[in-house]
């Protein structure tokens, strides 16, 4: 069972380095970017997709009220320019921001970087968005044009359709979660989110009240101590109970001290062990690691 | 007193630890995040010249912290914290180096034409593409009339086919009534144009990573119903006067409609012969120039589209139409082809 588990958590960390790329600055420190899934990808165009329609929606009525207004169909101009160019710049100007990323990709916390690690250039955001155009319409033209034309016998039509998903799902079938269009403007689409600085654990409050053993301390690694820390940042009284049990269990001590005193000083001492490891070169990734 | 508690505190606390090099760099990372945040909310000019001193010096300092975190510390929420901080920070100290006045004035002065030489093989291509389907329909048309109605569409025709009478095809093209009665809708009509070939040209040049062999069946098409066209008007003794109101803005138009077919089949031809670069790097090269000339593209379309809409509506007489027509293509040409310095910057 134990084997079991230790090829799980193998696996799993695995799946986590697939993703990571390197990426070294001049200052020579790689900085690990990991290269953002094909849900939030998706999840950042529906919201950036909503985020136009509702934008149409409302310059739809402004210009139809100003059209009532002034009785010219100069309006009708401003209508039909300003669509297409926010159809069109929508996503190339948020782009070129310093942020490199449109509404949608900024709540999902991902943004556009250039793939050879150089700056990100206002053609290579043009070139990747352009593109877009092809593969978001080109389905729908395949569906319109077999629907509007009768003489297209339906297997044509579900073959056209088969073949444009195959260009707007690209990104699904490369290790780089490229769309077409990265692939030609040569970027990648990256994890980006910011991080808040949480309190130190390690230091605040009262000092250590339970002295554990080194036997005691011996039994964990890295990945139980960082799912450890995970569970007392969240304070979540249920599972600190459940995993205050469990290393209860696993080093047989009987409950008798308050969960959260007992995790934070197991949390600090296996910590502060595992560091003075790490310092001489001895890094333990999890508890099937050999000590 | 309490004896037993004095060894652990000694062991808990090294001469190095964690905690206490967190301690020490705190101050640093969060004047980063600070500045950071004014420098995306604000801009560069919002900082002051000390601000800006202290970016680099900032930037460098979390950094170091990073590579110390990563080899000394296990506390996940600091370390996640750093890599993000690091991330952010990178992208904003090497992004941008340019304001965005400068980046404009650049591309119109030196990227836009460059770009445009760059692709000379492929537009001379796609021009000969596009003469070839002109050529094609023309004869077919003028040898049998019925051919017509398989290049051009009922709609796009609107009334302009073989059966037609020579009188209507001359109100069609601004000399009779015809011409007055729809004035007012023609800055309608001018958007439309430009909206829509913008599209069309945005399609032929994404198309072309399929080896570019779409873009150039979409160019042929184009000029295959240019030339069915031609040969219905040219066969009641006005080819000189669809000329000219084809000319006027059709000089405009079809270049801008052959550069984005050459920027299509840039990328094409990077994919299918990547030379001695991989592949993928010869799409990202080949795809950058092409997205320069597509912004270039949509430009001339917008002039193109002003045009169709408002100059061929306005000037009726046919010499002052292959006038501005024959103006604007050397004036493209001019712009795109005269040899001059290269920016350095």
């Amino acid at each position: 069972m134990s084997a079991a588990a230790a090829q799980a958590n193998a696996k799993s960390r695995a799946a986590r380095a697939k993703k990571v790329r390197q990426f070294i600055t001049p200052e020579g420190v790689d900085l690990e970017l990991r290269i953002a899934s094909s849900g939030l990808r998706f999840g950042a165009l529906l919201i950036d997709l909503i985020l136009i329609v509702l934008a149409l929606v409302l310059f739809s009525l402004v210009m139809l009220w100003i059209g009532f207004a002034s009785q010219s169909d100069i309006t009708m101009v401003v209508w039909m320019l300003g669509a297409f160019l926010l159809r069109t710049f929508w996503f190339i100007g948020f782009e070129l921001g310093s942020r490199a990323a449109t509404p949608g990709k900024r709540l999902m916390g991902i943004r556009v970087v250039a793939r050879d690690g150089g700056r990100l250039t206002a053609d290579a955001v043009v070139a990747r968005n352009l593109i877009r155009e092809l593969e978001l319409f080109l389905p729908l033209m395949m569906l319109g044009v077999g629907a509007a034309e009768d003489a297209v016998s339906g297997w044509t039509m579900v073959a056209g359709v088969l073949w444009s998903l195959t260009l707007s799902l690209f990104l699904l079938f490369n290790r780089d979660r490229m769309r077409m269009g990265d692939l030609i403007a040569g970027t990648w689409v990256v994890m980006a989110q910011r991080v808040k600085l949480d309190a130190d654990i390690a230091t605040d409050g009262a000092g250590d009240t339970m002295i554990f053993s080194e036997a005691e301390l011996a039994v964990y690694g890295i990945f139980e101590l960082q799912e450890l820390e995970r569970v007392l940042r969240a304070k979540d009284a249920r599972s600190m109970r459940e995993v205050a049990d469990t290393i209860r269990a696993k080093i047989g001590r009987p409950v008798a001290e308050e969960d959260d005193v007992f995790l934070l000083s197991y949390y600090r001492q296996l910590k502060a062990r595992l560091e003075r490891k790490l310092l001489f070169g001895k890094r333990r990734e999890d508890k099937h690691a050999s000590d | 007193m309490i004896p037993a508690a004095v060894p652990t505190r000694a062991l808990d606390a090294p001469s190095f630890s964690t905690s206490r090099f967190r301690a020490e760099r705190e101050a640093d990372w969060i004047a980063f995040d600070l500045l950071l945040t004014k420098l995306e909310k604000k801009g560069a000019k919002a900082l002051t010249s000390d601000e800006l001193l202290q970016l680099p010096l900032l930037y460098r300092a979390t950094l170091s912290s990073l590579s110390i975190a990563r080899a000394t510390s296990l506390d996940k929420a600091l370390l996640d914290h750093l890599e993000a901080l690091s991330i952010r920070g990178y992208f904003l100290v090497y992004g941008v180096r340019e304001t965005r006045w400068s980046r404009i004035r650049r591309f119109f002065l030196y990227d836009w034409p460059a770009a445009v030489r760059s692709v000379w093989k492929e537009t001379i291509i796609i021009s000969l593409i596009i003469l070839l389907g002109a050529i094609t329909s023309y004869s077919l048309v003028a040898s049998n009339p019925e051919w017509y109605y398989n290049f051009v569409g009922e709609d796009m025709a609107g009334g302009r086919d073989p059966r037609a009478t020579a009188e209507y095809l001359q109100s069609t093209l601004g000399h009779g009534k015809a011409a007055s009665e729809s004035e007012s809708g023609l800055h309608v009509f001018a958007t439309y144009l430009f909206t829509h070939n913008s599209r069309v040209s945005i399609l032929s040049f994404a198309l072309g990573f399929a080896f570019g062999v779409p873009t150039m069946m979409l160019e042929f098409y184009q000029g295959i119903g240019l030339g069915a066209m031609m040969a219905v008007f040219a066969g009641k003794g006005l080819g000189f006067d669809f000329g000219g109101w084809l000319f006027i803005h059709g000089t405009t138009e079809l270049f801008a409609a052959a550069l984005s077919g050459a920027a299509g089949l840039r990328i094409g031809a990077a994919v299918v012969f990547p030379g001695a670069r991989s592949r993928l790097q010869a799409a990202a090269e080949a795809g950058r120039t092409a997205g320069k000339v597509m912004v270039g593209v949509i430009l001339m379309l917008f002039m193109a589209g002003l045009l169709e809409g408002f100059g061929r509506q306005l000037i009726t007489d046919t010499m002052l139409r292959y006038g501005i027509g024959s103006l604007m293509l050397l004036f493209w040409i001019a712009y795109y082809y005269i040899p001059r310095r290269e920016d350095v910057a």
